[in-house]
């Protein structure tokens, strides 16, 4: 058998897994999801033909995630996760006995569900008490909420697909009223490298430093991401990411593959030319 | 009839599987002579692009693919029949006027109707009689004609040849077809209904009457609108009292002998859906506007209206599928809250107005849209609400009729600055586009309140168009 994955990064340049053997593939409201086995790469999610993540590195991304914001302000208590259907994210929230709430606003149910059958590495924490799922729209949810949280992380797909309003000033706008005075939002913010990613990160950029007072972007390597180099946002009504960073955060003892101290101060340090593409914006 | 055929579109794919060797126009010739605009629309666009010729019929004088097409539209609309048009539902409305009243005959209309209408009236010579269609103060609209105001119209000018009525309006507001239909029949008058906003009320359930149902004799559908076919593209829907070979020669008068057949396939092919489809497909925009409504309401400031505004005299009905929202308790014009929408959360409405947005939902919405437009308003509101003081209060100025369009705008005239106009009669239409309801027209005085209101539109950013001078610091007016 000769079975390959492949993901356009481009028209002209992609990006193959060879896969041991496809585990499911169903098509929701929403979208298709596919989940299979590779062999070098352990098991892996797509959606709409998009790698969403794999075993071998999808800590990376959950734990630049969830750490940098949390390590900037530990007392952050009542998050509001929205997308995030494969428990990644909640995984490494539920790792702080300090939280006490985590809502979860996933449009697609069924991602949720195959995640928690076949996906176990990352959907373990999901019945966590403190996690309640809600099943709808992320724009929709957060609309009807004000003054309500410390963190909102954006775990979202592309912007195009089911994930397109969670690009928008308005979403963005949304999310601002929907937090905290101490409140940050973290985003997924694409990768600054092939052409259509670049732009959707500069008019991501755009949008949210047009609510937020801070705005900033960090990075991380992810190996199975569009040219491995992936940007995140960090936004808030004042804390500063580094000024911030709270230095009791090794004290917690929280275990962690990829994030750590130096890293976080190390991570908002963008390369010359991702820095243009956000000047310019 | 087989609604489940598209004789047009089979017979494009025909041609276009026979690889005919052209000699003919349009020069591009399939997109080869226009590399850029065929990798822009794409090859299989610009290869439909084609003229008129045996096997694809002749829209001006259509024997057999074209005249199939429209007898199929004919019975999905319910008309005796239907003429394709390409040229808008600009010339269908044209045509409508121009079929029913020649030079020196009257016609019968609200004086808020589409620019369409009022030129019709120019290049026919028809003479308007304008019914009051009423405004309502708390929106700022005009609303339908009652039917008291119409039977006094009627006695007055039983001379008159036809009436036309606007349903719905562009807001959703609907008059009593029926009725109207009923006593002008009773009185030898053609009616018309310019039913460019009304193409749902064919297909969808719990509509407001169509035209045709209602029995009126001509009615001018744009398809494009909400029916799905490309802009530009539009119905002519005849009833049987009507000499339909004399409103073909009407139409030939204006519209163009290079009929697009991009434009005739999407009817034909948006004709086929709706018949299939469209119950559903209304069913879910009704949804959709009344789910939007519900939550726009809800927001505080926003008032997205609905059926509630009937009251039997000027509004008969409303059209739900419209969603049309009021913003003026938000201290904001409508078009205002448009250009913010535009430019600062890539949301494109309809149009906005002095104190009102249109949201036009239709065929292609999703849920997520919605979504998007709810929130991008609750955002708006929160950034930008103020004080409501100081705003012009309505979009519709009963107006003064001195001469008709006809005799004003052939007129000997001057320019002069529109400040100093108080007084004059017009030669020109002045209009917000969109909606595109002329605020003055050839032939009625320029009052002082409607400087202002020319003023105020300018300066909340609407586009002001109809002028020969564009900036409109100047006016065309009557000598004497």
């Amino acid at each position: 058998m000769d079975l390959w994955f492949t993901e356009y990064y481009t028209k002209n340049a992609r990006f193959s897994i060879k896969v041991d053997k496809h585990i499911v593939s169903v098509e929701s409201e929403y979208q298709r999801i596919d989940v299979f086995d590779s062999y070098l790469f352990g098991r892996v999610l797509v959606l709409d033909g998009y790698l969403m993540l794999t075993e071998k590195d999808e800590f990376i991304y959950h734990e630049m995630m969830t750490h940098i914001p949390m390590a900037v302000n530990p007392k952050i208590r009542d998050v509001l996760v929205i997308g995030a259907g494969d428990g990644g994210v909640v995984r490494e929230l539920t790792k702080y006995d300090s939280i006490e709430r985590i809502d979860m606003a996933e449009i697609d149910k069924m991602v949720v569900d195959i995640c928690k059958e076949y996906l176990p590495l990352t959907a373990c924490k999901l019945d966590d008490e403190r996690v309640k799922i809600y099943y709808e729209d992320g724009l929709k949810f957060v609309r009807s909420k004000e003054n309500a949280y410390d963190l909102i992380i954006v775990d979202s797909t592309d912007p195009f697909g089911p994930g397109e309003d969670l690009f928008t000033k308005e979403f963005y706008g949304n999310c601002y009223k929907a937090l905290k005075d101490s409140g940050i939002l973290v985003n997924q913010h694409e990768s600054p490298y092939y052409p259509n990613d670049a732009l959707a990160a500069k008019r991501t950029h755009q949008r949210i430093n047009s609510v937020f007072p801070v705005a900033k972007v960090y990075q991380a390597h992810i190996p199975t991401y569009p040219s491995g180099h992936w940007l995140f946002g960090f936004a808030s009504k004042g804390l500063d990411p580094i000024t911030d960073l709270d230095p009791d955060w090794n004290s917690l003892s929280i275990k962690t593959r990829y994030y750590n101290m130096d890293l976080h101060k190390g991570c908002f340090a963008l390369p010359n030319y991702v820095k243009e593409l956000f000047e310019n914006a | 009839m087989d609604q489940n055929r598209a004789p047009l579109y089979e017979a494009l794919e025909k041609h276009r599987k026979d690889r005919i060797v052209h000699f003919d126009v349009p020069g591009h010739k399939g997109g080869r002579g226009n590399k850029e605009l065929s990798l822009f629309l794409g090859e299989k666009c610009l290869k439909a692009d084609v003229n008129s010729m045996k096997p694809l019929d002749n829209l001006n004088y259509p024997v057999s693919v074209i005249k199939e097409a429209q007898q199929l539209a004919a019975e999905a609309f319910g008309a005796h029949i239907c003429f394709f048009i390409v040229n808008g539902t600009t010339s269908a409305v044209q045509a409508m006027v121009m079929s029913a009243c020649k030079a020196g005959e009257k016609i019968l209309m609200p004086r808020n109707v589409h620019i369409s209408a009022l030129n019709a009236l120019i290049l026919s010579g028809a003479i308007p009689v304008y019914i009051d269609p009423g405004i309502n103060n708390r929106l700022g609209i005009a609303l339908g004609m009652s039917m008291a105001d119409i039977k006094k119209a009627i006695e007055e000018h039983s001379d008159a040849k036809a009436i036309l009525v606007n349903n719905p309006t562009y807001y959703g507001i609907c008059s009593n077809l029926k009725e109207i239909v009923e006593l002008a029949h009773s009185h030898n008058m053609l009616v018309l209904v310019d039913e460019a906003h009304g193409t749902h009320f064919y297909f969808g359930d719990n509509m407001p009457v169509s035209a045709m149902k209602a029995g009126a004799d001509m009615a001018a559908v744009s398809m494009h609108k909400t029916g799905g076919s490309l802009t530009q593209s539009s119905l002519l829907l005849c009833g049987k009292n009507v000499n339909h070979d004399y409103v073909r020669q009407i139409i030939g008068l204006t519209q163009t002998t290079s009929a697009s057949y991009l434009l005739l396939v999407s009817l034909d092919l948006a004709r086929k859906n709706l018949s299939l489809n469209g119950k559903e497909i209304f069913n879910k925009i009704s949804e959709l506007a009344e789910y939007a409504r519900k939550e726009i309401n809800n927001l505080g400031g926003y008032y997205a209206f609905s059926h509630e505004l009937v009251n039997n005299v000027n509004i008969y009905n409303f059209d739900t599928t419209k969603l049309s929202i009021n913003t003026r308790e938000i201290g904001l014009a409508g078009i205002e809250v448009y250009d913010i929408l535009r430019d600062d959360y890539d949301i494109q409405v309809e149009f906005g107005d002095l104190g009102n947005i249109l949201a036009v939902v239709s065929a292609g919405d999703r849920a997520m849209e919605i979504e998007r437009l709810i929130s991008a308003l609750y955002e708006i509101k929160r950034l930008y609400a103020k004080e409501p003081a100081n705003m012009f209060d309505h979009n519709y100025i009963q107006p003064e009729v001195v001469y008709t369009p006809r005799k004003a705008f052939y007129a000997n005239k001057k320019m002069m600055s529109l400040k100093d106009s108080k007084g004059k009669v017009s030669g020109e239409f002045v209009m917000a586009y969109p909606p595109g309801i002329p605020v003055l027209a050839p032939g009625e005085k320029i009052t002082a309140e409607i400087i202002d209101y020319i003023s105020y539109a300018k300066e909340k950013g609407s586009v002001m168009m109809g002028p020969q001078d564009m900036d409109l610091k100047n006016i065309l007016v009557l000598e004497g």
